[in-house]
């Protein structure tokens, strides 16, 4: 099997299917390693990306007004039990633009491996840019994955980020997110984490909200079980007439799992407003005795419970 | 002779010094509608959550028979299985599930549709809707309602099903509560609203933990009225005797 179908097999596991990558419409980058497997771009999208010894280098621009259609497609990842691979990449979303970019982060066999993520995005006046990271672990653990990102949204501009991981053993993650919000735009980050035997889980997201009007939301659910382990920190700061900002955390911990949660809120302007819950601790009583009382077992219960949370 | 489908015999909850239920004798018959009555703290919703063996909720003395068997011997969700399901009066919210799966719980497959209609909400803007935070309290309420006339009981416990439910939309519930004996079950009604109250075939007035009154619902709605306990000592309803 070549290295890019071990990747792309395994594409369904984060929610896509193998064949978008011979969808002429769809644009894409596939890496792994340091080496780039396919690319696709499309008309009012320009895509520089290259290989390095160190990593995969790229530049993505969406020019000013356009709409792409159809989701941007990066995979990422390794096709062997161990490696490294970094990715440094700048994405552009000009003025009035918008897009949807699905990053799939794919690392079905890996024991001892790493992959480093360095983004930063930059969202022009007006524009709109969903964001959706899906990773996909094999069952090994073993990985060291650090996506760190710091974004700035223009004035007016709209960022929804999603990240997921859902199956599969990382071993340890640490996420790293930065975002600025200028006047009127609009930050919506939302993470949701299963964790898994010795897992080791970082999160650390800030939302700096500088223009008056702008807006921020961090959303973070995660569910531990076994040894793993989790320290969640959202940070909202509010600088500005008019800026709202609210962190949510939720964090289920099973079996011998430990977890932590620390939102951070900041005013400075009197007419700002950031507010926060954090909630940690087993599966709701109440929700598991009404499930049984419909007839569901405890473990059903508790994994329809848990599936709810994390979608 | 018809033999009760539940049966409560001298049952007593004891938590601390307090007598939650004392010593309570209570039968419900198959496809009897039956209203339990009583003041705040009277001990109603405790015994709803001690017949569905909700956490913590074991009586101290007594004996509870449904369907011919022990009925706490059995966990709660045996006792579901078993045809026994409870209401909750303030039912939990679940963040991601839809209405559609709420429905159906452990029996995919079947249709939805026909019970949000019933409980007088549109399925085309509901089942893909998510069962939390971002429902009103009735809207709730009615989807509550709808997943137990899904669950076809045998006994259905409502706790204060029309709580928060508007004027106008009351008689979906009373509907609801008349499906389920039109489907062949029983119903425990709990409720402080005389309009639902009455619809019930027999009802109990509940004081301080004790039946301190039973028969006709027309008659217990009047005594609950009157605060005119038989045996009570009005610490719990507030009536005090002359």
């Amino acid at each position: 099997m070549s290295e890019l179908e071990e990747l792309t097999r395994v594409l369904p596991m984060v929610g896509a299917e193998p064949n978008i990558l011979d969808d002429e419409e769809i644009a894409h980058v596939v890496g792994q390693g340091h080496h780039i497997l396919s690319r696709r771009s499309v008309p009012g999208l320009q895509l520089d990306v290259k290989e390095t010894p160190e990593a995969i280098v790229g530049k993505m621009t969406i020019q000013a007004g356009v709409t792409i259609a159809r989701p941007i497609h990066m995979c990422f990842g390794l096709a062997h039990p161990t490696g490294s691979q970094r990715i440094q990449i700048d994405v552009f979303v000009e003025e009035r633009a918008t897009a949807r970019l699905l990053s799939h982060c794919l690392f079905p066999v890996a024991t001892a491996a790493e992959h480093r993520m360095q983004a930063t995005i930059a969202i022009g006046s007006g524009a709109s840019l969903t964001y959706t990271e899906g990773h996909y672990h094999g069952p090994h653990g073993g990985m060291l994955v650090l996506p760190h990102a710091t974004v700035k949204i223009g004035k007016g501009a709209r960022y929804f980020s999603d990240f997921s991981l859902l199956s599969g053993s990382v071993g340890s993650l640490d996420i790293d997110y930065l975002v600025e919000v200028e006047e009127d735009g609009i930050a919506e980050l939302t993470a949701k984490i299963f964790a898994h035997r010795t897992d080791r889980i970082t999160l650390k997201e800030t939302v700096m909200l500088r223009g008056e009007r702008s807006r921020g939301l961090i959303k973070t659910r995660v569910v531990l079980e076994d040894e793993a382990r989790a320290e969640i920190t959202g940070i909202t700061e509010a600088h500005a007439r008019g800026a709202r900002g609210h962190v949510d955390c939720m964090e289920i911990v099973q079996g011998r799992a430990q977890a932590s949660a620390i939102p951070i809120v900041r005013v400075f302007h009197p007419e700002a407003k950031v507010t926060h819950e954090a909630a940690i601790g087993s599966v709701d009583k109440k929700e598991m005795e009404t499930l049984m009382a419909r007839g569901l077992t405890p473990e059903q219960a508790v994994e329809l419970i848990v599936s709810g949370i994390l979608r | 002779m018809i033999l009760p489908l539940l049966e409560i015999r001298d049952l007593t909850f004891v938590v601390g010094e307090q007598k939650i239920l004392d010593r309570l004798d209570l039968a419900i018959h198959p496809r009897e509608i039956h209203a339990l009555l009583g003041a705040n703290g009277s001990g109603k919703t405790t015994l709803a959550y001690l017949l569905m063996g909700c956490d913590g909720y074991v009586p101290t003395s007594g004996t509870v028979m449904f369907k011919g068997a022990d009925l706490l011997s059995l966990r709660m969700f045996e006792r579901a299985k078993l045809g026994l399901t409870l209401s909750w009066q303030e039912p939990a919210r679940f963040e991601g599930i839809t209405i559609r799966e709420y429905l159906t719980l452990g029996r995919s497959g079947s249709n939805p549709e026909p019970m949000l209609v019933q409980v007088g909400l549109d399925p085309d803007r509901y089942l893909n809707r998510r069962v939390d935070k971002a429902l009103s309290g009735g809207e709730r309420h009615r989807i509550e309602l709808a997943s137990v006339l899904s669950m076809k009981p045998t006994l259905a416990i409502l706790d204060e099903p029309a709580a928060g439910i508007d004027m106008l939309s009351i008689n979906h519930i009373i509907n609801v509560i008349r499906t389920l004996k039109d489907n062949g079950g029983a119903v425990l009604l709990i409720t402080h609203q005389e309009e639902v109250a009455a619809i019930a075939d027999s009802a109990s007035q509940l004081c301080n933990g004790r039946i301190v009154f039973s028969g006709d619902p027309a008659h217990v709605i009047e005594h609950y009225r009157g605060r005119t306990c038989v045996r009570c000592d009005g610490e719990a309803c507030g009536y005090v005797r002359a």
